[in-house]
C-alpha cells in the first residue's frame, strides 16, 4: 500500500481536453474508436433508422451564408460527468460512477430501460438495437480486451477503460510511476488523432521526477482561466463534465465567434 | 330523484346468474376474436423477443414510443375501480352499487395490460428483468447489488404491485357471498370449485360483519394508492432532467386527474355495453348514466385545468427546449393535427355534450362521449411522449422523429383484446354485477309499517 502510493501521486482522476482549434473532423477517432472497442459496423441502413452507434462522433455544422460559410467540427463523446444525470435514475445501478471519475456501464446489470439516455443532454449513449454482427472477415479482428454488447443493452464511451486497467495495473505491479501520455493508456481516438486535438491524463497527476502536472490538467487549468478558450459542453446545465472543448480560434477575426454556450450550450 | 323498482331476490338471482349457468353463441364468437387479435399480439411480442427491439420504431432520440404510451393510458383506465370502488363507497353514493366490481374487474385488467405493455415489452432485455435475476420483484439480494432506489423504475413497479393486489382482494372479498349462492346453485365439479373458492360462506352474521369492515377497510386503505399510483407513474417522466418538456412539478397531479378523467369515462363505456351485452337495463338504468355523467364533468373540467396550468407553467419560464417542444406539438404536422384532435376529443365534444340531460341518459349517446374522451386521452400521452422526446436539442444531429412500427400497433391493439377477452371470461365465471349489493340496496329501500307510520327499514344510508 505505502510503496503503492509513492508511485501514484494520489487518487487519480480521468479527464479529456479537446481542442476544436486543431480539430480537422478528419474521423480518425472515429475508426479508431470503433475498432478497438468492439463497436458493431454502422451500415448505411443504420444510419438512416438513426441508429447508428458511434461512442465519439464528429458533428459538423456550418456558420454563415455560402460565400463565406465555415465548416465547424466538434467531436462529441461521453462528458463523463461528474454530475451525472445519468446515474440516478438506472433502476438497476447499471451505470455509475466509479472512484476514478469516470461513468461506467456494466452491461451484464442493463436492463435496457433507456431512463439514462432520455437524461443524457448530449445524447451520447447508444442502445443496442439490433444484435450486433461482423462480416466473417472482421470477427477475428474483435478485441479481446473488451466485451461484444447483446442486443437489448447501453453503451457508451468508457474512455478505454480497458486500456486504463491494464497499464495502470502493469505500473502498480512494476512499482514504476504512469507517464503522462503513454499510447499504452491512452483512449484509441486520443492516440489516432493526428493533430493532437485530443489530450487525455489524470488531474491529479504530479510527476515524481519534475513534479510536472499532466498535460491535461496544465491544459485544463489555462483554458478555463479568464482569457482561455476552454469552455465545458452545455455548462450552465451543471452536469459538471470531465471534458473540457477549447474553443476554434478564427483566423480572421483574431477572437472565435464559435464553440462557446451561444451555438451549443 | 332517482327512480327505484323493486325487485324480489329470486328475480335478482336469476338475472345476474343468468351469464354463469348459461353461455350464448356470441359469447364463444366474442371469445374467439378477442383471442385471436390477442395471440396475433402475442406473436408479434415473440417476433420482437426473437428479433430485438429494433423492429418497433423507436430511435434516437426518440427511445420511448408506443409502449410507453400504452403503459400509461392503461394506468390511467385503472383509477376507474379506485374511484368508484372506494371514493363513492367512502362518500356513500348510492348509484355506485351495480358497476363497483364491474370497475375493480376493469381495474384489475387494465392494470395487466399495463404490466403487459412496459415492463415486459418495453425494456431490451425482459428476460433480465424477470427472470432468472429479477430486476425488482422478487429482488435477488443474494447478489449484493441493491436496486437504485432513486430511480422511479424502482417505485414503479412497489405502486403498481401494491394497487394490483388491493384490487384483487377488493374483487375477492365482494364475491364471496355471491360465490356462495353459485355454489348453492351449482352440481358437481362446479360445486366443489365454487365451495372452495367461497371459504365457507355460510352467511352467519359474523361472516356478513367481517365482510363489510374488511371492504371499508380495504377501501381507506386503499386511498392512498389513488395518489400514489399515477404520482409515480408521472415521475417516470417528471425526474428526468435531461428531458425539458417533462421536467415539471406539475405532472403528478396533472396525471392523476387525467386517469381519472379517462378512468371514471372507461366505466362509463362499460356501463354501457354492460346492458347491452348482458341485458343489465334492469339495474344500470339512464339514472346510473346521469349520476355518472354529472362525475364526468366535474371531472373533466378540472383536467382541462390541470391541463391549462400545465401549459402556463411550461410557457411562463419561456425556457428554449420547452418552447421548441410546444412549437412541434401544436404547429408541426402531423403532431399538430393528433393535437387539435385530443383536445376536441377529451374535451370539447364530451363535457359539452354531458351538459345536456338528454346525452347523460342516452346510453349510445355516453357511449360515443367516452369512448371519444379515451381516444383524446391516448393521444395526450402519446403527445407528452414522443414531442418531448424529439424536441430539438441543441445537438442537431440527434434531430429526428418517430413513427409505431406494425408490431407496435399489433401489441398495443392486443392489450385492448386482453381487456375485453378479461372481462367476458370474468363475466362467464363470476358475477358481473354485485348480487348482495343489489339485494342490500333494496332492502335499505323496503319501508315497514309501525303503526300507521312507514319508516325505512334500515338507516344504514
Amino acid at each position: 500500500m505505502s510503496d503503492n502510493s509513492v508511485k501514484t501521486s494520489g487518487k487519480r482522476k480521468w479527464s479529456m481536453a479537446v481542442d476544436i482549434d486543431k480539430c480537422t473532423g478528419c474521423q480518425a477517432c472515429v475508426v479508431a474508436c470503433q475498432s478497438e472497442n468492439n463497436i458493431p459496423i454502422n451500415t448505411e441502413d443504420l444510419f438512416k433508422q438513426r441508429r447508428a452507434i458511434q461512442w465519439i462522433r464528429i458533428e459538423r455544422y456550418w456558420e454563415g451564408e455560402f460565400p463565406n460559410a465555415k465548416v465547424r467540427f466538434i467531436p462529441l463523446l461521453c462528458q463523463h460527468c461528474d454530475n451525472a444525470p445519468c446515474e440516478p435514475v438506472c433502476p438497476v445501478y447499471a451505470t455509475y460512477h466509479n472512484q476514478e471519475g469516470l461513468n461506467v456501464q456494466v452491461y451484464n446489470r442493463c436492463i435496457g430501460s433507456r431512463l439514462c439516455v432520455n437524461n443524457c443532454p448530449y445524447h451520447i449513449r447508444f442502445f443496442n438495437f439490433w444484435e450486433p454482427s461482423w462480416t466473417d472477415s472482421l470477427k477475428n479482428q474483435l478485441n479481446p480486451d473488451v466485451t461484444v454488447r447483446s442486443r437489448g443493452i447501453m453503451e457508451k464511451c468508457t474512455f478505454c477503460i480497458q486500456r486504463i486497467r491494464r497499464t495502470t495495473r502493469e505500473s502498480d505491479k512494476n512499482n514504476q510511476q504512469l507517464k503522462d501520455g503513454d499510447r499504452r493508456l491512452n483512449p484509441a481516438c486520443v492516440n489516432a488523432c493526428p493533430t493532437d486535438a485530443l489530450v487525455f491524463g489524470d488531474l491529479n497527476y504530479v510527476d515524481l521526477d519534475t513534479g510536472e502536472k499532466s498535460k491535461v490538467a496544465k491544459l485544463k487549468e489555462e483554458s478555463l482561466s479568464k482569457n482561455g478558450r476552454g469552455y465545458k459542453l452545455m455548462g450552465e446545465l451543471g452536469t459538471e463534465p470531465n471534458v473540457t472543448y477549447l474553443k476554434k480560434v478564427d483566423a480572421d477575426s483574431g477572437h472565435s465567434s464559435h464553440g462557446g454556450d451561444s451555438s451549443h450550450g | 330523484m332517482q327512480e327505484h323498482v323493486q325487485l324480489d331476490q329470486k328475480e335478482i338471482n336469476k338475472d345476474l346468474l343468468d351469464t354463469i349457468f348459461h353461455t350464448p353463441m356470441w359469447w364463444y364468437l366474442a371469445v374467439t376474436f378477442f383471442g385471436v387479435v390477442f395471440l396475433i399480439g402475442a406473436s408479434a411480442f415473440g417476433y420482437l423477443l426473437n428479433q430485438g427491439l429494433g423492429v418497433t420504431g423507436l430511435n434516437r432520440p426518440v427511445f420511448w414510443g408506443a409502449y410507453v404510451v400504452n403503459f400509461v393510458f392503461w394506468i390511467g383506465i385503472s383509477h376507474a375501480g379506485i374511484m368508484i370502488s372506494a371514493i363513492l363507497r367512502l362518500t356513500q353514493a348510492e348509484w355506485r352499487r351495480p358497476i363497483t366490481r364491474a370497475a375493480e374487474v376493469l381495474t384489475v385488467f387494465a392494470l395487466t395490460a399495463a404490466l403487459m405493455a412496459a415492463p415486459l415489452v418495453h425494456t431490451g432485455r425482459p428476460w433480465r428483468a424477470f427472470l432468472p435475476t429479477p430486476w425488482i420483484l422478487p429482488y435477488d439480494f443474494a447478489r449484493g447489488i441493491w436496486p437504485n432506489i432513486r430511480s422511479p423504475f424502482v417505485w414503479d413497479p412497489m405502486a403498481i404491485s401494491t394497487y394490483l393486489v388491493a384490487s384483487s382482494l377488493f374483487i375477492f372479498i365482494a364475491l364471496l357471498p355471491d360465490l356462495a349462492i353459485i355454489r348453492d346453485r351449482s352440481t358437481g365439479l362446479r360445486r366443489v370449485i365454487y365451495s372452495f373458492l367461497c371459504l365457507g360462506w355460510r352467511g352467519t352474521p359474523r361472516q356478513w360483519k367481517l365482510q363489510i369492515v374488511a371492504g371499508i377497510l380495504l377501501s381507506a386503505l386503499v386511498l392512498p394508492v389513488f395518489v400514489s399510483v399515477h404520482s409515480i407513474v408521472s415521475w417516470d417522466f417528471a425526474v428526468q432532467i435531461g428531458t425539458e418538456g417533462w421536467h415539471s412539478t406539475i405532472f403528478a397531479p396533472y396525471f392523476i386527474i387525467g386517469a381519472i378523467h379517462s378512468g371514471v369515462a372507461a366505466v362509463a363505456t362499460l356501463m354501457a355495453v354492460m346492458v347491452w351485452v348482458w341485458k343489465l337495463h334492469k339495474y344500470i338504468t339512464p339514472d346510473h348514466f346521469d349520476a355518472i355523467g354529472r362525475l364526468l364533468i366535474v371531472v373533466g373540467l378540472t383536467w382541462f385545468f390541470f391541463f391549462f396550468l400545465e401549459w402556463v407553467f411550461a410557457l411562463y419560464t419561456l425556457e428554449d427546449p420547452e418552447i421548441a417542444m410546444r412549437k412541434l406539438q401544436v404547429f408541426q404536422w402531423p403532431w399538430s393535427g393528433m393535437f387539435a384532435v385530443f383536445l376536441i376529443t377529451s374535451f370539447i365534444i364530451p363535457v359539452t355534450a354531458w351538459l345536456f340531460r338528454a346525452v347523460r341518459r342516452s346510453l349510445l349517446w355516453m357511449f360515443i362521449t367516452t369512448i371519444l374522451v379515451n381516444v383524446g386521452m391516448w393521444l395526450e400521452r402519446f403527445l407528452i411522449i414522443v414531442p418531448g422526446l424529439m424536441r430539438r436539442t441543441h445537438l442537431v444531429f440527434d434531430w429526428g422523429s418517430y413513427q409505431p412500427s406494425i408490431i407496435e400497433l399489433l401489441m398495443v391493439i392486443a392489450t385492448f383484446a386482453w381487456l375485453c377477452l378479461g372481462m367476458l371470461v370474468f363475466s362467464k365465471i363470476f358475477p358481473l354485477v354485485p348480487l348482495f349489493d343489489i339485494k342490500e340496496a333494496m332492502i335499505n329501500r323496503e319501508k315497514i309499517k309501525i303503526g300507521r307510520k312507514e319508516i325505512p327499514a334500515s338507516i344504514r344510508e
